[in-house]
């Protein structure tokens, strides 16, 4: 634990610019440290209430409640078309919510922006532009670097950062389409950690790539966890579940269930999310009993 | 031929070309955005649909000065886009039909306003659609004492708010051009972008329209930007490459238009310029599209010609090789029995022989080629992957040993140094293949 919190104190300049940036908005860093222990209750990092979304007068998700808790790694779990990338979308306002209202932090997301971290599901990218990995990570700190400003040497240095913390360092100067599904997976994960963010949005980060880059990732996403930072991950592959997150959030156009895995991915809660999928949830029942429901290491 | 454009250039010739590399340029630097967006589409759909808006500007001040007519074409453009989009998303229309239904609607509309003031004054619709550079230094005036085109002025002023645009916006340009979404959440509005886009687009294309017409502005919206991409793979290279070979166009297209129609006989008449500058740029990209390092024809053959020059040069070495080993003369003719053994043509074959000879892994001894001691070295450890990589099929997928010859023989061309170690590791360093022939030890001295 000890040696997440140095990674934090020895930050790359770019952070200390960050920081620095961060100071425009004083609501933000005054109701957001670093430290877990805090002596009143804080408002939750997300919180989603009554939130209902359509497409074309079709309900997408509906009445979703749900409060994450904060510095947990969240699995967002449900069968295809569940309105998982929705969820995150109408979070996000990508996409327009039918109704309800969505808090970061006790504020709303346009106040919020900065300390709101997305990585989109990978289909949705043209991997021909002429871009480099390196540029895309920066572009994940467009928003900190400000309007008509130009890209400072301090912003590159913490983008090649983010990179070389992905395992990418090598690889920056790379046009996108050049580069593995996992690497580029791992370029929108070091653009993520580029913005420097309280709260991560992912997007099937671990769809198609390898057993190595998988753990990679996961290793990653726990040391964001670990500096209490909230993350919240659509995840397909229930086996690994259990060992992955702290927290799952059972979705199927309603909240089916959400809380502590242990204690909710729970065959029963599975059997309500998935339908009668029998394959698959005797898949997870399986892993379940492998793990006896422990908590995460 | 040049002795000639030389005699026949006037100043009026430098004039045309700077007017229309102001406006090449000035619209090759956004389309760069729009190529990029996949909407090469939306120049060509706002130059047609701002005729409304100019006409509307024409019958409500009288005049055809600048301003209200690039005002007209701003609102119009930004227009096209909201229309576009709102029928678009409403009308579940896809993205090109959807500005084909606006352009087209509106360019009609234009058309009917532009027959009504023509009744008044001349405004010729074939002089908007086609441009008349050719005429543009003849309308002058005065800024700051000096006496310049026009269409100089306009385009000028134009350009430097284009590029003061691009200068300033260029990142988040760049982002909600790659990824809107992201661009959102960064707080980026990528829509207002879009449309900022729009009008830029708008105003240029109004701008270039009168002077240097409407085909070389949907050519240097889309050529120049779509020549660059084939170029680089960096935006800021092509972007400014894009200008590069719009002014290039410009240019070349003016020279080609005084002298083409002399070659072809028609002496004293002259081609329209723009169409020769369009034309000019579609060369370019040609040029671009066969020479571009990553995706040109000629380069992607090149690079084939060169790695079967490199396989047919180590099959030469390999053959001397095993005549060597096999304790038989040099061959009379290498280059027949590297044809009747791997295939190779007798001018590959005999280019292999040669190049080996430069390199100085061959030499002629007594009338035969030979293997040099560096060309033995360099053949041994050849071998060495050939004979490595059968005992690995043989031993690991269980291949028959009739067939391990061929799929080796592949492989022996793309192992370096590294994996011969690494399979010769994981083989247990094995002194001789399945069929027992000896397997040549590396001559590295870091090899295991
Ligand atoms: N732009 C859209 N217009 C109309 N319907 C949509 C749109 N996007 C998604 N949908 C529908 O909304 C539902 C939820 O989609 P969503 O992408 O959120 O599912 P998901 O849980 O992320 O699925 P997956 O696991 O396949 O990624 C699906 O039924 C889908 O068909
Ligand atoms: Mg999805």
């Amino acid at each position: 634990m000890r040696r997440w919190f140095s990674h934090t104190s020895a930050a790359p300049p770019g952070c200390v610019e960050g920081t620095a940036a961060g100071g425009r908005r004083p609501r933000a860093v005054a109701t957001v440290g670093l430290a877990t222990g805090a002596e009143h209750p804080r408002e939750a990092p997300l919180s989603i209430h009554d939130m209902t979304v359509a497409y074309q007068q079709r309900p997408v998700l509906w009445d979703v409640d749900y409060d994450a808790p904060e510095g947990s790694l969240v699995g967002i779990v449900g069968p295809n078309g569940a309105g998982k990338s929705t969820l995150l979308k109408a979070v996000l306002d990508l996409v327009p919510k039918a109704s309800g209202r969505v808090m970061f932090y006790g504020q709303p997301y346009r106040r919020q922006r900065a300390l709101v971290g997305y990585v989109p599901q990978r289909e949705s990218i043209d991997w021909d532009f002429p871009v480099s990995a390196l540029d895309v990570v920066l572009m994940g700190r467009y928003g900190r670097i400000g309007w008509f400003r130009p890209v400072t040497r301090a912003h590159r240095l913490a983008a090649l950062d983010a990179l070389a913390r992905v395992g990418l360092a090598d690889l920056a100067r790379r046009q996108i389409s050049q580069l593995s599904g996992g690497q580029q997976q791992r370029v929108f994960l070091a653009r993520a950690l580029a913005q420097e963010a309280r709260v991560y949005l992912m997007d099937e980060p671990l769809a198609s790539v390898d057993a190595t880059t998988e753990r990679t990732i996961i290793a990653i996403l726990r040391e964001l966890r670990d500096e209490g930072r909230t993350v919240l991950v659509v995840h397909h592959d229930l086996q690994t579940v259990p060992e992955y997150f702290d927290h799952v959030l059972l979705l199927n156009t309603r909240v089916v269930a959400h809380g502590p895995t242990a204690r909710t991915f729970t065959a029963e809660n599975l059997r309500k999310t998935y339908g009668g999928r029998l394959t698959l949830l005797e898949e997870a029942a399986h892993a379940l009993a492998q793990r006896g429901g422990g908590a995460p290491a | 031929m040049s002795g000639l454009l030389a005699l026949s250039w006037q100043r009026m010739d430098t004039e045309i070309v700077v007017i229309a590399a102001l406006g090449a340029v000035a619209c090759a630097l956004l389309g760069n955005f729009l190529v990029l967006r996949r909407m090469s589409l939306l120049g060509d759909a706002i130059s047609h649909a701002v005729l409304p808006g100019l006409a509307a500007a024409f019958l409500l001040t009288g005049s055809r000065d600048s301003l209200p007519m690039l005002i007209g074409a701003a609102i119009v453009g930004v227009a096209t886009a909201v229309l576009s989009e709102w029928i678009h998303r409403a009308g579940k229309v896809d993205p090109g039909a959807a500005m084909g239904i606006v352009f087209a609607t509106l360019f009609a509309l234009g058309l009917i306003l532009i027959r009504r003031a023509a009744d008044h004054v001349d405004i010729d619709p074939d002089c908007v659609l086609y441009g008349a550079i050719e005429l543009a230094p003849l309308y002058r005036e005065q800024v700051l004492g000096v006496e310049l085109p026009r269409a100089a002025i306009v385009l000028g002023a134009v350009l430097l708010i284009d590029a003061a645009a691009v200068l300033l916006l260029y990142k988040e340009l760049k982002i909600s051009t790659f990824d809107p979404a992201l661009a959102t959440t960064q707080g980026i509005p990528a829509a207002a972008m879009h449309y900022l886009l729009t009008a830029l687009v708008a105003i240029t294309t109004v701008a270039a329209f009168e002077s240097v017409g409407s085909i070389l502005v949907i050519a240097m919206l889309i050529v120049p930007p779509a020549a660059a991409y084939l170029l680089t793979d960096r935006l800021g290279v092509m972007i400014v490459l894009s200008l590069v070979i719009a002014a290039l166009s410009a240019l070349g297209g003016h020279a080609g238009a005084l002298v083409v129609p002399g070659w072809l006989g028609f002496a004293g008449v002259s081609t329209y310029s723009a169409s020769m500058m369009a034309v000019c740029a579609g060369g370019l990209f040609a040029l671009a599209a066969l020479l571009g390092p990553r995706h040109g024809v000629l380069s992607k053959l090149a690079g084939r010609l060169a790695l079967a020059r490199g396989i047919a040069r180590e099959d030469a070495l390999l053959l001397l090789y095993r005549l060597e080993e096999a304790g038989a003369a040099p061959p009379a003719s290498p280059a027949a029995m590297l044809r009747a053994r791997h295939g190779i043509g007798p001018l590959a074959a005999h280019l292999a022989l040669v190049q080996l000879r430069m390199r100085g892994l061959v030499r002629p001894g007594e009338g035969r080629l030979r293997l040099t001691p560096s060309g033995r070295t360099a053949a041994a450890e050849l071998l060495r992957a050939h004979r490595l990589w059968e005992t690995y099929l043989d031993q690991h997928l269980d291949v028959p040993r009739d067939h391990l010859h061929r799929p080796a023989e592949r492989l022996e061309h793309v192992t370096d140094a590294g994996l011969r170690g690494r399979l010769a590791a994981d083989l247990g360093h094995p002194a001789q293949d399945p069929q027992g022939k000896p397997i040549p030890v590396s001559g590295r001295p870091d090899a295991p």
